[in-house]
């Protein structure tokens, strides 16, 4: 066998205990809060048949109302997890929580999608430029770089609620489109749904809206794409091909292509490294632009104290992690074969 | 070089700072310098109506008033405490847990650190703020729940670190001289091991402690962190987010700044000391 399938099949058996320790450590944080979660939901005051219903939602009593212990309590939690069954909510006619989740999902991978091009943009222009100039440019990139990846989302995407849709009007305050003009369902992205469509009114709309909190989260994952261009151009710059390629006097902006081909690679692991981030910092653009997606769900119930579904999201959330990262890791290994376990 | 200075002198590292780091410094002396004076720095009961509501700042309230009537001030002032004795807090717990477990697992190795290293690493894969969120639901509101959630999230960075770190110190020479003279374990770790992880344990202190303001500031936003009265800048940053279309821009822009200024001067002083110790390592 190459070495390459032989990380491969180590790395696909890595991911099945990697997700069983997360979905244990979620298990077990739901459950070492202190007090009665029954009552932290529906109150003290609450009927007796209420509390015993809900013991039941939450897999805490058996059928006839008897406690079910810790361990079993447990395996019954892997069990539904293999089978796909993520839980049913506490409230709203106890939807399944994955069926909650799908409807939430392709908002969420739209704004990613749209924030991480924002960011690529971004970061890879002002990296590159600062490695390119050095000097003072440079410095104010590295000062770039330092400040956006301490912003605090909410805050940035308010401030440019304020002077963009209160002060000027010219865009929209938050939601995902105006109402009535979602475009039929294909993908769940709007964007591309109204294109596929042809819907240019959707289009139109759904791109006004989507401005915002695009450019709130880009800016904020920008710093590390421009602090990855910026070393590694840098880097490639005092390579002795450049030197060369001066000396026989190319133009600058022939050599930017050779050089940006060159600092790519570390550009793009770093992008494989941020997908966590970007979730992460979805969730916080979107509940701070009422985006219909995951973030504004999750927030949502964990207010109105939906215990299931809150833990059937985090461990959804968890998986997802485990496998992006599996992808990524074994891409690079593809890409760079220096690359293995 | 090896020179036998007390331990106590090694726990502060000598760190020259670049301009940037200094500038740093300022802002989190500012923040810092905000709660420990508060009682004298502001007029007002952060917790209190003491004016009307919605006031545009002037001249006996400089930042405003929020609905109720409190003064913005007041509780952008307060509000230092809270998030710098959750920062502080946290940091203390993710230390006291990371540091041992790493030492003892790299200088143990084997089983055990197999198994610590896999948890710790499952930790962090997950999604720091997604893992402090289902930590700070499941706990409850409170100043200790909100720093344990966070320190949780932070264990794996110090973990790794000390442990990678505590590999190849102890195959050092004056571990094996330490052994030759009959030192035990114990004597080992915390006399010879120990005072060469505290300079890993500071870069990794001042580059995690912008993220730890970012999070406590998220999850308060969420309305997970400290109860209601108490001031908390994300607290009062999401509080103020449903007047911002009625023009009430003070109630936002003032809670959010200051968690940037403390973000971004932890960044600053991170960025720095990172520097610092890389430049060390390329003379050694």
């Amino acid at each position: 066998m190459t070495s390459l399938k032989v990380f491969v099949i180590a790395r696909l058996l890595l991911v099945i205990p990697t997700i069983l320790l997360l979905v244990s450590l979620v298990f077990f944080i739901m459950r070492v809060m202190p007090g009665d979660p029954v009552i932290a939901i529906v109150g003290m005051k609450a009927p007796p048949e209420r509390v015993l219903e809900l013991r039941k939602a939450l897999g805490l009593v058996d059928e006839s109302g008897n406690p079910i212990p810790l361990p079993i309590q447990y395996l019954n939690y892997l069990a539904n997890l293999f089978r796909g069954d993520f839980g049913r909510s506490l409230i709203w006619g106890k939807r399944p929580v994955l069926v909650e989740i799908m409807e939430h999902l392709p908002a969420t991978i739209e704004l990613a999608i749209a924030g991480f091009l924002v960011s690529i943009i971004l970061g890879v222009a002002l990296g590159t430029l600062g490695g390119w100039k050095g000097g003072k440019t440079n410095s104010a990139v590295k000062i770039y770089s330092a400040i956006t990846y301490a912003l605090f989302i909410p805050w940035i995407g308010m401030m440019f609620q304020l002077l963009f849709a209160v002060w000027l009007k010219v865009l929209p305050v938050g939601g995902r489109i105006d109402p009535g003009l979602e475009p039929p369902m294909i993908t769940g992205l709007y964007l591309l749904d109204s294109i596929l469509t042809g819907r240019w009114d959707s289009f139109v709309s759904a791109l006004r809206h989507i401005i915002l909190p695009s450019l709130t989260l880009g800016l904020v994952i920008s710093g590390i794409f421009s602090r990855v261009a910026r070393t590694s151009v840098e880097e490639v710059m005092r390579q002795d091909f450049v030197i060369a390629a001066r000396a026989r006097g190319i133009p600058e902006h022939r050599l930017v292509i050779h050089v940006l081909r060159n600092a790519f690679i570390p550009i793009m692991t770093m992008m494989g490294l941020q997908l966590a981030l970007l979730m992460t910092g979805a969730i916080l653009t979107e509940t701070t632009f009422s985006w219909p997606g995951m973030g504004t769900f999750l927030f949502e119930r964990i207010e109105y104290r939906d215990y299931t579904t809150v833990q059937g999201t985090v461990v959804f959330f968890a998986i997802i992690i485990s496998l992006i990262n599996l992808v990524v890791d074994i891409l690079y290994a593809y890409i760079d074969p220096r690359i293995r376990y | 070089m090896y020179t036998f200075r007390p331990i106590l002198m090694k726990l502060v590292p000598k760190v020259k700072l670049s301009t940037l780091g200094w500038v740093g410094v300022g802002m989190v002396t500012f923040v810092v310098f905000l709660a420990i004076f508060a009682p004298l720095l502001t007029p007002y009961d952060p917790t209190r109506t003491v004016g009307p509501g919605f006031q545009p700042p002037c001249w006996e309230h400089p930042l405003g008033t929020n609905k109720i009537g409190q003064d913005m001030w007041s509780r952008i002032v307060y509000g230092a405490r809270t998030i710098i004795i959750v920062v502080l807090l946290s940091t203390a717990i993710s230390m006291l847990i990371g540091v041992p477990l790493g030492l003892i697992s790299g200088y143990v190795g084997g089983l055990l650190d197999r198994i610590l290293s896999m948890i710790m690493d499952a930790i962090y894969a997950f999604p720091s703020l997604i893992l402090a969120i289902a930590m700070a639901a499941a706990l409850g509101p409170g100043i200790i729940n909100t720093a344990i959630a966070i320190a949780i999230v932070y264990v794996p960075t110090y973990f790794r670190m000390v442990r990678g770190q505590t590999l190849s110190i102890k195959e050092q020479l004056y571990v094996e001289a330490a052994r030759a003279i009959g030192a035990n374990h114990m004597t080992i770790l915390v006399r010879y091991i120990f005072p060469n992880v505290i300079s890993i344990i500071t870069v990794v202190f001042t580059l995690s402690v912008a993220d730890v303001v970012l999070t406590e500031a998220a999850l308060s936003f969420f309305g997970l962190s400290v109860p209601a009265p108490t001031p908390d800048w994300g607290f009062d940053l999401k509080a103020g987010h449903p007047y911002l279309l009625s023009g009430y821009w003070w109630l936002i822009t003032f809670p959010g700044l200051m968690i940037m200024i403390l973000a971004v001067g932890f960044t600053f002083i991170g960025e720095s000391v990172a520097e610092y110790f890389q430049a060390m390592e390329v003379r050694t």
